[in-house]
Protein backbone atom coordinates (compact mmCIF):
# COMPACT_ATOMS: atom_id res chain seq x y z
CA UNK A 1 0.00 0.00 0.00
CA UNK A 2 2.65 2.49 0.95
CA UNK A 3 4.51 1.15 -2.42
CA UNK A 4 1.22 2.19 -4.28
CA UNK A 5 0.93 5.53 -2.65
CA UNK A 6 4.89 5.88 -3.28
CA UNK A 7 4.07 5.40 -6.96
CA UNK A 8 1.00 7.60 -7.06
CA UNK A 9 3.46 10.75 -5.69
CA UNK A 10 6.07 9.59 -8.46
CA UNK A 11 3.87 9.68 -11.34
CA UNK A 12 2.31 13.39 -10.14
CA UNK A 13 5.94 14.60 -9.09
CA UNK A 14 6.87 13.99 -12.67
CA UNK A 15 3.54 15.63 -14.36
CA UNK A 16 4.00 18.96 -12.33
CA UNK A 17 7.49 18.95 -13.65
CA UNK A 18 6.11 18.39 -16.80
CA UNK A 19 3.21 21.37 -16.67
CA UNK A 20 5.34 23.46 -14.48
CA UNK A 21 8.79 23.76 -15.83
CA UNK A 22 7.85 25.22 -19.56
CA UNK A 23 6.41 28.60 -17.43
CA UNK A 24 9.35 28.23 -14.67
CA UNK A 25 11.76 28.67 -17.68
CA UNK A 26 9.76 31.59 -19.02
CA UNK A 27 9.73 33.63 -15.85
CA UNK A 28 14.02 33.07 -15.56
CA UNK A 29 14.52 33.60 -18.74
CA UNK A 30 12.55 36.79 -18.88
CA UNK A 31 15.12 37.74 -15.70
CA UNK A 32 18.15 36.68 -17.84
CA UNK A 33 20.64 39.56 -19.90
CA UNK A 34 20.65 38.61 -24.01
CA UNK A 35 24.50 36.98 -23.61
CA UNK A 36 23.11 34.96 -20.47
CA UNK A 37 20.31 33.55 -23.21
CA UNK A 38 22.05 32.89 -25.93
CA UNK A 39 24.87 30.55 -24.31
CA UNK A 40 25.08 26.73 -25.58
CA UNK A 41 24.77 24.71 -23.41
CA UNK A 42 21.73 26.71 -21.39
CA UNK A 43 22.17 27.67 -17.74
CA UNK A 44 19.10 27.30 -15.25
CA UNK A 45 19.59 30.36 -13.66
CA UNK A 46 19.85 33.88 -14.43
CA UNK A 47 23.45 34.87 -13.70
CA UNK A 48 23.31 37.52 -12.74
CA UNK A 49 19.34 38.28 -12.76
CA UNK A 50 19.06 41.11 -14.97
CA UNK A 51 15.80 43.48 -16.20
CA UNK A 52 17.14 43.50 -19.31
CA UNK A 53 14.02 42.01 -20.90
CA UNK A 54 11.38 44.08 -18.98
CA UNK A 55 13.57 47.05 -19.78
CA UNK A 56 13.69 46.90 -23.28
CA UNK A 57 9.69 46.67 -23.40
CA UNK A 58 8.91 49.23 -20.46
CA UNK A 59 11.46 51.97 -21.34
CA UNK A 60 9.46 55.16 -22.43
CA UNK A 61 9.42 55.75 -25.80
CA UNK A 62 9.72 51.81 -26.80
CA UNK A 63 8.82 51.06 -30.41
CA UNK A 64 6.47 48.91 -28.46
CA UNK A 65 4.65 50.48 -25.91
CA UNK A 66 3.32 47.69 -23.63
CA UNK A 67 1.87 49.44 -21.21
CA UNK A 68 -0.49 50.50 -23.28
CA UNK A 69 -1.33 47.59 -24.76
CA UNK A 70 -1.26 46.42 -21.52
CA UNK A 71 -3.98 48.60 -20.35
CA UNK A 72 -5.98 48.13 -23.75
CA UNK A 73 -6.22 44.27 -22.81
CA UNK A 74 -7.55 44.95 -19.23
CA UNK A 75 -10.34 47.85 -20.41
CA UNK A 76 -11.19 45.29 -23.06
CA UNK A 77 -11.52 42.28 -20.68
CA UNK A 78 -13.38 44.17 -18.46
CA UNK A 79 -15.48 45.95 -20.10
CA UNK A 80 -16.51 42.81 -22.19
CA UNK A 81 -17.12 40.59 -19.26
CA UNK A 82 -19.79 43.78 -17.70
CA UNK A 83 -21.54 43.69 -21.01
CA UNK A 84 -21.82 40.08 -21.11
CA UNK A 85 -23.02 39.75 -17.32
CA UNK A 86 -25.63 42.40 -17.76
CA UNK A 87 -27.05 41.58 -20.95
CA UNK A 88 -26.88 37.79 -20.57
CA UNK A 89 -28.37 37.62 -16.95
CA UNK A 90 -31.19 39.24 -18.26
CA UNK A 91 -31.96 37.29 -21.30
CA UNK A 92 -31.59 34.12 -19.13
CA UNK A 93 -33.74 35.25 -16.58
CA UNK A 94 -36.32 35.82 -19.48
CA UNK A 95 -35.92 32.26 -20.80
CA UNK A 96 -35.89 30.31 -17.50
CA UNK A 97 -39.06 31.76 -15.84
CA UNK A 98 -41.13 33.84 -17.97
CA UNK A 99 -43.20 32.70 -20.84
CA UNK A 100 -43.74 34.24 -24.27
CA UNK A 101 -44.77 33.87 -27.42
CA UNK A 102 -41.01 32.55 -29.54
CA UNK A 103 -39.09 31.56 -26.42
CA UNK A 104 -38.74 28.17 -27.98
CA UNK A 105 -37.26 29.66 -31.10
CA UNK A 106 -35.06 32.62 -29.64
CA UNK A 107 -33.82 29.51 -27.25
CA UNK A 108 -33.13 27.09 -30.42
CA UNK A 109 -30.74 29.98 -32.21
CA UNK A 110 -29.24 30.81 -29.18
CA UNK A 111 -28.42 27.25 -28.36
CA UNK A 112 -27.67 26.53 -32.40
CA UNK A 113 -25.00 29.18 -32.44
CA UNK A 114 -22.87 27.66 -29.96
CA UNK A 115 -22.04 24.87 -32.76
CA UNK A 116 -21.10 27.13 -35.32
CA UNK A 117 -17.36 27.78 -34.78
CA UNK A 118 -16.43 30.87 -34.83
CA UNK A 119 -13.18 31.06 -36.71
CA UNK A 120 -15.57 31.00 -39.77
CA UNK A 121 -17.75 33.90 -38.31
CA UNK A 122 -14.43 36.47 -38.81
CA UNK A 123 -15.36 37.40 -42.68
CA UNK A 124 -18.98 38.21 -42.29
CA UNK A 125 -17.77 39.81 -38.64
CA UNK A 126 -15.16 41.74 -40.14
CA UNK A 127 -17.50 43.73 -42.68
CA UNK A 128 -19.79 44.08 -40.54
CA UNK A 129 -17.14 45.86 -38.03
CA UNK A 130 -16.26 47.66 -40.95
CA UNK A 131 -19.85 49.22 -41.99
CA UNK A 132 -20.02 50.47 -38.68
CA UNK A 133 -17.01 52.15 -38.64
CA UNK A 134 -15.18 50.12 -35.58
CA UNK A 135 -11.74 48.84 -37.16
CA UNK A 136 -9.19 49.58 -35.03
CA UNK A 137 -10.73 51.04 -31.79
CA UNK A 138 -11.59 49.68 -28.96
CA UNK A 139 -15.03 48.52 -29.39
CA UNK A 140 -14.25 46.02 -32.09
CA UNK A 141 -12.22 44.24 -28.96
CA UNK A 142 -15.40 44.79 -26.74
CA UNK A 143 -18.97 44.42 -28.24
CA UNK A 144 -19.21 41.81 -31.39
CA UNK A 145 -17.33 39.20 -28.28
CA UNK A 146 -19.78 40.11 -26.02
CA UNK A 147 -22.80 38.34 -28.24
CA UNK A 148 -21.28 35.00 -26.76
CA UNK A 149 -24.37 32.14 -26.42
CA UNK A 150 -22.36 30.82 -23.73
CA UNK A 151 -23.33 33.06 -21.10
CA UNK A 152 -27.01 33.06 -21.59
CA UNK A 153 -26.72 29.11 -21.87
CA UNK A 154 -24.66 28.62 -18.91
CA UNK A 155 -27.09 31.14 -16.22
CA UNK A 156 -30.40 29.69 -17.91
CA UNK A 157 -29.01 26.41 -16.54
CA UNK A 158 -28.16 28.59 -12.90
CA UNK A 159 -31.83 30.26 -12.97
CA UNK A 160 -33.69 27.21 -13.69
CA UNK A 161 -31.97 25.33 -10.60
CA UNK A 162 -32.81 28.24 -8.05
CA UNK A 163 -35.83 27.31 -6.12
CA UNK A 164 -38.89 29.85 -7.26
CA UNK A 165 -40.07 30.05 -3.54
CA UNK A 166 -38.34 33.38 -3.03
CA UNK A 167 -39.64 34.72 -6.13
CA UNK A 168 -43.19 33.85 -5.70
CA UNK A 169 -43.30 35.22 -2.41
CA UNK A 170 -41.98 38.68 -3.32
CA UNK A 171 -44.70 38.77 -5.97
CA UNK A 172 -46.93 38.42 -3.66
CA UNK A 173 -45.39 41.04 -1.29
CA UNK A 174 -45.87 43.14 -4.53
CA UNK A 175 -42.21 43.63 -6.13
CA UNK A 176 -42.49 43.87 -9.83
CA UNK A 177 -40.24 41.49 -12.24
CA UNK A 178 -36.90 43.95 -12.44
CA UNK A 179 -36.99 44.05 -8.69
CA UNK A 180 -36.91 40.62 -8.07
CA UNK A 181 -34.69 40.08 -10.63
CA UNK A 182 -32.31 42.31 -9.00
CA UNK A 183 -32.60 42.30 -5.27
CA UNK A 184 -33.35 38.34 -4.98
CA UNK A 185 -32.25 36.62 -8.29
CA UNK A 186 -29.07 38.05 -9.06
CA UNK A 187 -27.89 37.97 -5.55
CA UNK A 188 -28.80 34.26 -4.84
CA UNK A 189 -26.76 33.61 -8.11
CA UNK A 190 -23.37 35.32 -6.70
CA UNK A 191 -21.56 31.95 -7.84
CA UNK A 192 -22.40 31.63 -11.23
CA UNK A 193 -22.19 35.18 -12.23
CA UNK A 194 -18.65 35.31 -10.48
CA UNK A 195 -17.75 32.26 -12.83
CA UNK A 196 -18.75 33.68 -15.60
CA UNK A 197 -17.57 37.04 -15.57
CA UNK A 198 -13.59 34.93 -15.15
CA UNK A 199 -14.83 32.86 -17.96
CA UNK A 200 -15.28 36.05 -19.79
CA UNK A 201 -12.51 38.11 -18.47
CA UNK A 202 -9.98 35.09 -19.67
CA UNK A 203 -11.08 34.34 -23.26
CA UNK A 204 -11.32 38.52 -24.08
CA UNK A 205 -7.52 38.84 -22.33
CA UNK A 206 -6.24 35.82 -24.45
CA UNK A 207 -8.02 36.31 -27.39
CA UNK A 208 -5.39 36.20 -30.40
CA UNK A 209 -7.17 35.75 -33.52
CA UNK A 210 -9.51 38.29 -33.94
CA UNK A 211 -7.46 41.17 -32.53
CA UNK A 212 -4.49 40.94 -34.64
CA UNK A 213 -6.85 41.53 -37.79
CA UNK A 214 -9.16 44.15 -36.75
CA UNK A 215 -7.06 46.52 -34.73
CA UNK A 216 -3.80 48.25 -36.41
CA UNK A 217 -2.42 51.10 -34.88
CA UNK A 218 0.96 50.20 -32.54
CA UNK A 219 -1.26 51.59 -29.76
CA UNK A 220 -4.51 50.26 -29.91
CA UNK A 221 -3.26 46.55 -30.19
CA UNK A 222 -3.98 44.23 -27.27
CA UNK A 223 -1.29 42.56 -25.60
CA UNK A 224 -1.55 39.13 -27.53
CA UNK A 225 -1.36 40.74 -30.72
CA UNK A 226 1.72 42.92 -29.33
CA UNK A 227 3.23 40.00 -28.31
CA UNK A 228 2.71 38.45 -32.10
CA UNK A 229 4.65 41.71 -33.09
CA UNK A 230 7.22 41.08 -30.38
CA UNK A 231 7.79 37.55 -31.63
CA UNK A 232 8.63 39.44 -35.46
CA UNK A 233 10.84 42.49 -33.99
CA UNK A 234 13.04 40.79 -31.38
CA UNK A 235 13.48 37.07 -32.84
CA UNK A 236 16.11 35.15 -30.92
CA UNK A 237 16.27 37.97 -28.02
CA UNK A 238 14.49 35.75 -25.67
CA UNK A 239 14.72 37.34 -22.65
CA UNK A 240 12.39 40.15 -24.22
CA UNK A 241 10.03 37.96 -25.94
CA UNK A 242 9.41 36.52 -22.63
CA UNK A 243 9.27 39.20 -20.46
CA UNK A 244 6.64 39.79 -22.87
CA UNK A 245 4.90 36.66 -22.05
CA UNK A 246 5.56 37.28 -18.53
CA UNK A 247 3.53 40.29 -18.52
CA UNK A 248 0.65 39.01 -20.49
CA UNK A 249 0.90 36.28 -18.52
CA UNK A 250 0.69 37.22 -14.61
CA UNK A 251 -3.47 38.95 -14.99
CA UNK A 252 -4.27 35.32 -16.38
CA UNK A 253 -2.21 33.03 -13.54
CA UNK A 254 -3.72 35.96 -10.27
CA UNK A 255 -7.04 35.33 -11.83
CA UNK A 256 -6.70 31.90 -12.06
CA UNK A 257 -4.92 31.72 -8.22
CA UNK A 258 -8.08 33.81 -6.91
CA UNK A 259 -10.70 32.26 -8.72
CA UNK A 260 -9.95 28.75 -8.88
CA UNK A 261 -12.91 27.45 -7.79
CA UNK A 262 -14.98 29.27 -9.88
CA UNK A 263 -13.16 28.18 -13.13
CA UNK A 264 -12.78 24.88 -12.54
CA UNK A 265 -16.62 24.87 -11.63
CA UNK A 266 -17.97 26.61 -14.61
CA UNK A 267 -15.24 24.31 -17.19
CA UNK A 268 -16.98 21.11 -14.75
CA UNK A 269 -20.24 22.13 -15.93
CA UNK A 270 -19.71 23.26 -19.30
CA UNK A 271 -19.12 19.24 -19.90
CA UNK A 272 -21.83 18.13 -17.79
CA UNK A 273 -24.81 19.75 -19.64
CA UNK A 274 -23.38 19.10 -22.51
CA UNK B 1 -46.07 28.22 -9.49
CA UNK B 2 -49.04 29.27 -11.02
CA UNK B 3 -49.49 32.38 -9.42
CA UNK B 4 -46.06 33.31 -10.64
CA UNK B 5 -47.17 32.83 -14.45
CA UNK B 6 -49.88 34.48 -14.14
CA UNK B 7 -48.03 37.49 -11.97
CA UNK B 8 -45.33 37.50 -14.99
CA UNK B 9 -48.49 37.45 -17.40
CA UNK B 10 -50.55 40.27 -15.34
CA UNK B 11 -47.38 42.34 -15.68
CA UNK B 12 -47.49 43.04 -19.10
CA UNK B 13 -46.56 40.76 -21.98
CA UNK B 14 -43.48 43.67 -22.95
CA UNK B 15 -41.50 42.48 -19.84
CA UNK B 16 -40.04 38.94 -21.61
CA UNK B 17 -38.78 41.13 -24.69
CA UNK B 18 -37.37 44.34 -22.63
CA UNK B 19 -34.94 41.38 -20.48
CA UNK B 20 -34.29 40.20 -23.55
CA UNK B 21 -33.63 43.33 -25.95
CA UNK B 22 -30.05 44.21 -25.11
CA UNK B 23 -28.70 40.85 -25.86
CA UNK B 24 -30.54 39.83 -28.30
CA UNK B 25 -29.19 42.92 -29.74
CA UNK B 26 -26.01 41.53 -30.03
CA UNK B 27 -27.02 38.18 -30.83
CA UNK B 28 -28.41 39.50 -33.81
CA UNK B 29 -25.63 42.01 -35.24
CA UNK B 30 -22.52 39.73 -34.06
CA UNK B 31 -23.94 36.27 -34.40
CA UNK B 32 -26.89 35.60 -36.65
CA UNK B 33 -26.57 38.17 -39.08
CA UNK B 34 -22.96 36.56 -39.84
CA UNK B 35 -24.37 33.45 -40.59
CA UNK B 36 -26.75 35.18 -43.00
CA UNK B 37 -24.41 37.23 -44.44
CA UNK B 38 -21.42 34.88 -44.89
CA UNK B 39 -23.72 32.95 -47.20
CA UNK B 40 -24.39 36.10 -49.13
CA UNK B 41 -20.96 37.19 -49.41
CA UNK B 42 -20.30 33.36 -50.91
CA UNK B 43 -22.34 33.99 -53.37
CA UNK B 44 -20.68 37.30 -54.83
CA UNK B 45 -17.04 38.49 -55.99
CA UNK B 46 -15.98 40.42 -52.83
CA UNK B 47 -13.15 42.89 -53.08
CA UNK B 48 -13.21 45.26 -50.35
CA UNK B 49 -11.55 47.77 -52.47
CA UNK B 50 -13.50 47.47 -55.29
CA UNK B 51 -16.98 49.37 -56.03
CA UNK B 52 -18.56 46.51 -57.92
CA UNK B 53 -19.06 43.30 -56.32
CA UNK B 54 -21.14 41.16 -58.75
CA UNK B 55 -22.62 37.95 -58.20
CA UNK B 56 -21.25 35.15 -59.22
CA UNK B 57 -23.60 32.01 -58.38
CA UNK B 58 -21.91 29.42 -56.64
CA UNK B 59 -18.48 30.20 -58.84
CA UNK B 60 -16.65 31.03 -55.06
CA UNK B 61 -17.55 26.79 -54.26
CA UNK B 62 -16.86 25.76 -57.43
CA UNK B 63 -13.33 26.96 -57.50
CA UNK B 64 -12.37 24.85 -54.18
CA UNK B 65 -13.18 21.95 -56.65
CA UNK B 66 -11.50 22.90 -59.29
CA UNK B 67 -7.79 22.81 -59.61
CA UNK B 68 -7.68 25.06 -62.24
CA UNK B 69 -8.38 27.76 -60.04
CA UNK B 70 -5.77 30.24 -58.04
CA UNK B 71 -6.98 28.91 -54.24
CA UNK B 72 -7.42 25.14 -55.32
CA UNK B 73 -4.10 23.81 -53.84
CA UNK B 74 -3.65 26.54 -51.19
CA UNK B 75 -7.40 25.39 -50.13
CA UNK B 76 -6.72 21.92 -49.96
CA UNK B 77 -3.51 22.36 -48.55
CA UNK B 78 -4.39 24.40 -45.65
CA UNK B 79 -7.42 21.81 -44.85
CA UNK B 80 -4.99 18.78 -44.92
CA UNK B 81 -2.61 20.31 -42.71
CA UNK B 82 -6.08 21.54 -40.29
CA UNK B 83 -6.71 17.60 -40.76
CA UNK B 84 -3.68 15.83 -39.84
CA UNK B 85 -3.76 18.32 -36.83
CA UNK B 86 -7.04 17.05 -35.69
CA UNK B 87 -6.59 13.82 -36.69
CA UNK B 88 -3.34 13.48 -34.67
CA UNK B 89 -4.24 16.04 -31.50
CA UNK B 90 -7.90 14.37 -30.96
CA UNK B 91 -6.92 11.10 -30.10
CA UNK B 92 -4.08 11.91 -27.55
CA UNK B 93 -6.31 14.87 -26.06
CA UNK B 94 -9.37 12.35 -25.73
CA UNK B 95 -7.35 9.61 -24.05
CA UNK B 96 -4.37 11.14 -21.63
CA UNK B 97 -6.98 13.43 -20.00
CA UNK B 98 -9.23 10.43 -19.09
CA UNK B 99 -5.93 8.85 -17.17
CA UNK B 100 -4.98 12.28 -15.52
CA UNK B 101 -8.68 12.84 -14.14
CA UNK B 102 -8.51 8.70 -13.24
CA UNK B 103 -5.66 9.53 -11.37
CA UNK B 104 -7.18 12.84 -9.83
CA UNK B 105 -10.09 11.03 -8.71
CA UNK B 106 -8.34 8.89 -5.93
CA UNK B 107 -8.60 10.67 -2.28
CA UNK B 108 -4.86 11.70 -1.48
CA UNK B 109 -3.67 14.46 0.34
CA UNK B 110 -3.17 17.46 -2.35
CA UNK B 111 -5.35 16.57 -4.91
CA UNK B 112 -6.79 20.45 -5.65
CA UNK B 113 -3.33 21.46 -5.94
CA UNK B 114 -2.55 18.90 -8.61
CA UNK B 115 -5.48 19.19 -10.05
CA UNK B 116 -5.17 23.24 -10.33
CA UNK B 117 -1.08 22.94 -11.98
CA UNK B 118 -2.29 20.22 -14.65
CA UNK B 119 -5.11 23.30 -15.52
CA UNK B 120 -3.00 26.09 -15.30
CA UNK B 121 -1.62 26.49 -18.67
CA UNK B 122 -4.84 26.72 -19.97
CA UNK B 123 -5.94 29.79 -18.58
CA UNK B 124 -2.89 31.15 -20.81
CA UNK B 125 -3.63 32.38 -23.94
CA UNK B 126 -2.36 31.13 -27.56
CA UNK B 127 -0.14 34.15 -28.29
CA UNK B 128 1.78 33.36 -24.35
CA UNK B 129 1.87 29.23 -25.64
CA UNK B 130 3.12 30.45 -28.92
CA UNK B 131 6.09 32.28 -27.90
CA UNK B 132 6.93 30.15 -25.15
CA UNK B 133 7.11 27.06 -26.94
CA UNK B 134 8.90 28.96 -30.11
CA UNK B 135 11.29 29.32 -27.38
CA UNK B 136 11.57 25.87 -25.73
CA UNK B 137 11.56 23.70 -29.52
CA UNK B 138 14.25 26.55 -30.93
CA UNK B 139 16.83 24.02 -32.01
CA UNK B 140 19.95 25.52 -30.77
CA UNK B 141 18.82 27.88 -27.76
CA UNK B 142 15.32 25.61 -26.92
CA UNK B 143 15.08 23.90 -23.26
CA UNK B 144 13.40 20.53 -25.47
CA UNK B 145 17.31 19.55 -26.79
CA UNK B 146 19.16 20.83 -24.13
CA UNK B 147 16.88 18.36 -21.84
CA UNK B 148 17.13 15.34 -24.82
CA UNK B 149 21.47 16.24 -24.92
CA UNK B 150 21.45 15.58 -20.93
CA UNK B 151 19.95 12.29 -21.60
CA UNK B 152 21.62 11.23 -24.50
CA UNK B 153 19.28 11.41 -27.16
CA UNK B 154 19.63 13.74 -31.00
CA UNK B 155 19.46 17.20 -29.99
CA UNK B 156 19.92 18.75 -33.03
CA UNK B 157 16.48 18.41 -33.85
CA UNK B 158 14.85 21.19 -36.06
CA UNK B 159 11.13 21.34 -34.09
CA UNK B 160 9.27 23.72 -35.50
CA UNK B 161 10.98 24.08 -39.37
CA UNK B 162 10.97 20.13 -40.53
CA UNK B 163 8.38 17.75 -41.00
CA UNK B 164 7.26 15.49 -39.48
CA UNK B 165 8.78 17.60 -36.56
CA UNK B 166 6.72 20.40 -36.70
CA UNK B 167 3.20 18.30 -36.47
CA UNK B 168 4.68 16.39 -33.26
CA UNK B 169 5.65 19.91 -31.72
CA UNK B 170 2.20 21.64 -33.10
CA UNK B 171 0.27 18.32 -31.21
CA UNK B 172 2.78 18.35 -28.42
CA UNK B 173 2.15 21.71 -27.30
CA UNK B 174 -1.92 21.89 -27.91
CA UNK B 175 -2.18 18.44 -25.39
CA UNK B 176 -0.27 20.21 -23.18
CA UNK B 177 -1.59 23.65 -23.02
CA UNK B 178 -5.18 21.91 -22.96
CA UNK B 179 -5.18 18.57 -21.64
CA UNK B 180 -5.88 19.80 -18.38
CA UNK B 181 -9.18 21.07 -19.41
CA UNK B 182 -10.23 18.23 -20.88
CA UNK B 183 -9.21 16.77 -17.49
CA UNK B 184 -11.19 18.79 -15.46
CA UNK B 185 -14.31 17.65 -17.47
CA UNK B 186 -13.65 14.39 -17.03
CA UNK B 187 -13.36 14.80 -13.55
CA UNK B 188 -16.87 16.45 -13.08
CA UNK B 189 -18.04 13.23 -14.91
CA UNK B 190 -16.32 10.72 -12.85
CA UNK B 191 -17.62 12.19 -9.86
CA UNK B 192 -21.34 11.74 -11.12
CA UNK B 193 -20.58 8.12 -10.82
CA UNK B 194 -22.24 6.36 -8.10
CA UNK B 195 -19.65 5.32 -5.49
CA UNK B 196 -22.06 2.22 -5.22
CA UNK B 197 -21.68 0.70 -8.69
CA UNK B 198 -17.36 0.73 -8.19
CA UNK B 199 -18.16 -0.94 -4.11
CA UNK B 200 -20.63 -3.73 -6.20
CA UNK B 201 -18.20 -4.36 -8.97
CA UNK B 202 -15.94 -5.31 -6.20
CA UNK B 203 -17.55 -7.39 -4.14
CA UNK B 204 -18.28 -9.15 -7.22
CA UNK B 205 -14.45 -9.39 -8.06
CA UNK B 206 -13.91 -7.43 -10.58
CA UNK B 207 -10.08 -6.29 -10.89
CA UNK B 208 -9.77 -2.65 -11.36
CA UNK B 209 -9.83 -2.86 -15.24
CA UNK B 210 -13.01 -4.48 -15.25
CA UNK B 211 -14.05 -1.27 -13.51
CA UNK B 212 -12.56 1.09 -15.77
CA UNK B 213 -14.10 -0.80 -18.49
CA UNK B 214 -17.58 -1.77 -17.30
CA UNK B 215 -18.30 0.77 -14.44
CA UNK B 216 -16.29 3.96 -15.62
CA UNK B 217 -16.44 3.81 -19.39
CA UNK B 218 -20.44 3.72 -19.21
CA UNK B 219 -20.64 6.17 -16.89
CA UNK B 220 -18.88 8.32 -18.75
CA UNK B 221 -20.49 8.14 -22.30
CA UNK B 222 -22.29 11.35 -22.32
CA UNK B 223 -19.37 13.07 -20.77
CA UNK B 224 -17.18 11.55 -23.81
CA UNK B 225 -19.15 12.53 -26.25
CA UNK B 226 -19.21 16.19 -25.01
CA UNK B 227 -15.13 15.64 -24.97
CA UNK B 228 -14.91 14.46 -28.48
CA UNK B 229 -17.16 16.89 -29.93
CA UNK B 230 -15.50 20.06 -28.57
CA UNK B 231 -12.48 18.83 -29.03
CA UNK B 232 -12.69 18.10 -32.78
CA UNK B 233 -14.06 21.33 -32.98
CA UNK B 234 -11.17 22.85 -31.24
CA UNK B 235 -8.56 21.08 -32.99
CA UNK B 236 -10.52 22.08 -36.40
CA UNK B 237 -10.03 25.27 -35.66
CA UNK B 238 -6.37 25.57 -34.96
CA UNK B 239 -4.70 29.18 -35.67
CA UNK B 240 -2.53 30.41 -32.91
CA UNK B 241 0.11 27.65 -32.13
CA UNK B 242 0.69 27.06 -36.19
CA UNK B 243 0.83 31.01 -36.66
CA UNK B 244 3.31 32.11 -34.16
CA UNK B 245 5.23 28.24 -33.57
CA UNK B 246 5.71 26.91 -36.81
CA UNK B 247 4.53 30.02 -38.70
CA UNK B 248 3.59 27.65 -41.07
CA UNK B 249 6.61 26.23 -41.93
CA UNK B 250 8.29 24.28 -43.83
CA UNK B 251 6.53 26.38 -46.59
CA UNK B 252 3.06 26.55 -46.03
CA UNK B 253 2.85 23.18 -45.10
CA UNK B 254 1.77 23.65 -41.58
CA UNK B 255 -0.56 26.84 -42.55
CA UNK B 256 -3.93 25.72 -41.16
CA UNK B 257 -7.36 26.07 -43.06
CA UNK B 258 -8.52 28.70 -40.46
CA UNK B 259 -5.14 31.21 -40.91
CA UNK B 260 -5.73 30.87 -44.44
CA UNK B 261 -9.31 31.47 -44.83
CA UNK B 262 -8.73 34.41 -42.54
CA UNK B 263 -5.29 35.40 -44.82
CA UNK B 264 -7.40 35.25 -48.15
CA UNK B 265 -10.71 37.23 -46.58
CA UNK B 266 -9.00 40.09 -44.93
CA UNK B 267 -5.72 40.51 -46.00
CA UNK B 268 -5.87 39.10 -49.66
CA UNK B 269 -9.64 41.02 -49.98
CA UNK B 270 -11.22 38.02 -51.11
CA UNK B 271 -14.20 37.94 -48.68
CA UNK B 272 -16.26 35.69 -51.55
CA UNK B 273 -14.22 32.91 -51.41
CA UNK B 274 -12.84 33.09 -48.01
CA UNK B 275 -16.98 32.82 -46.87
CA UNK B 276 -17.53 29.85 -49.18
CA UNK B 277 -14.48 28.47 -47.68
CA UNK B 278 -15.54 29.27 -44.15
CA UNK B 279 -19.20 27.85 -44.95
CA UNK B 280 -17.57 24.66 -46.58
CA UNK B 281 -15.85 24.34 -43.43
CA UNK B 282 -18.87 24.86 -41.21
CA UNK B 283 -20.38 21.99 -43.43
CA UNK B 284 -17.74 19.22 -43.08
CA UNK B 285 -17.52 20.01 -39.19
CA UNK B 286 -21.39 20.06 -38.71
CA UNK B 287 -21.18 15.97 -40.50
CA UNK B 288 -18.03 15.00 -38.25
CA UNK B 289 -20.06 16.39 -35.31
CA UNK B 290 -23.49 14.35 -36.84
CA UNK B 291 -21.90 11.19 -37.29
CA UNK B 292 -19.94 11.18 -33.71
CA UNK B 293 -23.37 11.69 -31.86
CA UNK B 294 -24.78 9.09 -34.58
CA UNK B 295 -22.09 6.64 -33.53
CA UNK B 296 -22.99 7.09 -29.66
CA UNK B 297 -26.71 6.92 -29.99
CA UNK B 298 -26.62 3.37 -31.81
CA UNK B 299 -23.98 2.28 -28.70
CA UNK B 300 -26.26 3.16 -26.45
CA UNK B 301 -29.14 1.36 -27.53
Amino acid sequence: MALRRFGLYAILVVLTAVFTVPLIWMVLTSLKSYPDAQRIPSTWLPDPVETYGYQQLLQAGSQNPVLRWFANSMLAAVAQAALVLATASMAAYALARMRFRGRGLIFGLIVATLFVPPATQIIPNFLIVDTLGWLDTLAVIVVPGAASAFGVFFLRQFFLSLPRELEEAATLDGANTWQIFTRIVLPLSKPALATLAVLAFLSNWNDFLWPIFVLFSGDQLTLPAGLGLLQGAYQTDYPVVMAGAVLASVPAIILFVLAQRHIIAGVSRSGLKG
Amino acid sequence: MASTRAGVRRRGAATPYLFLTPYLLLFLVFALLPVVLGIWLSLHQWDFQLPNKPFVGVDNYRDLFDSSSVVYSFWWESLGATGIFTALSVPLLVVLPLGLAVLLNRAFPGRTFFRAVFFAPYVLGVAVIGLLWRFLLDANLGLVNRLLGLVGLPDTTAWVTDLPWAWVSLVGVTVWWTAGFNAVIYLAGLQDIPGELYEAAKVDGATAWQRFRHVTLPGLRPVLLFVITTTILASANLFGQSYLITQGAPGTSTRSVVWYIVEQGIAQNDAGRAAAMSITLTLMLAVVSIANFRIFRYRED
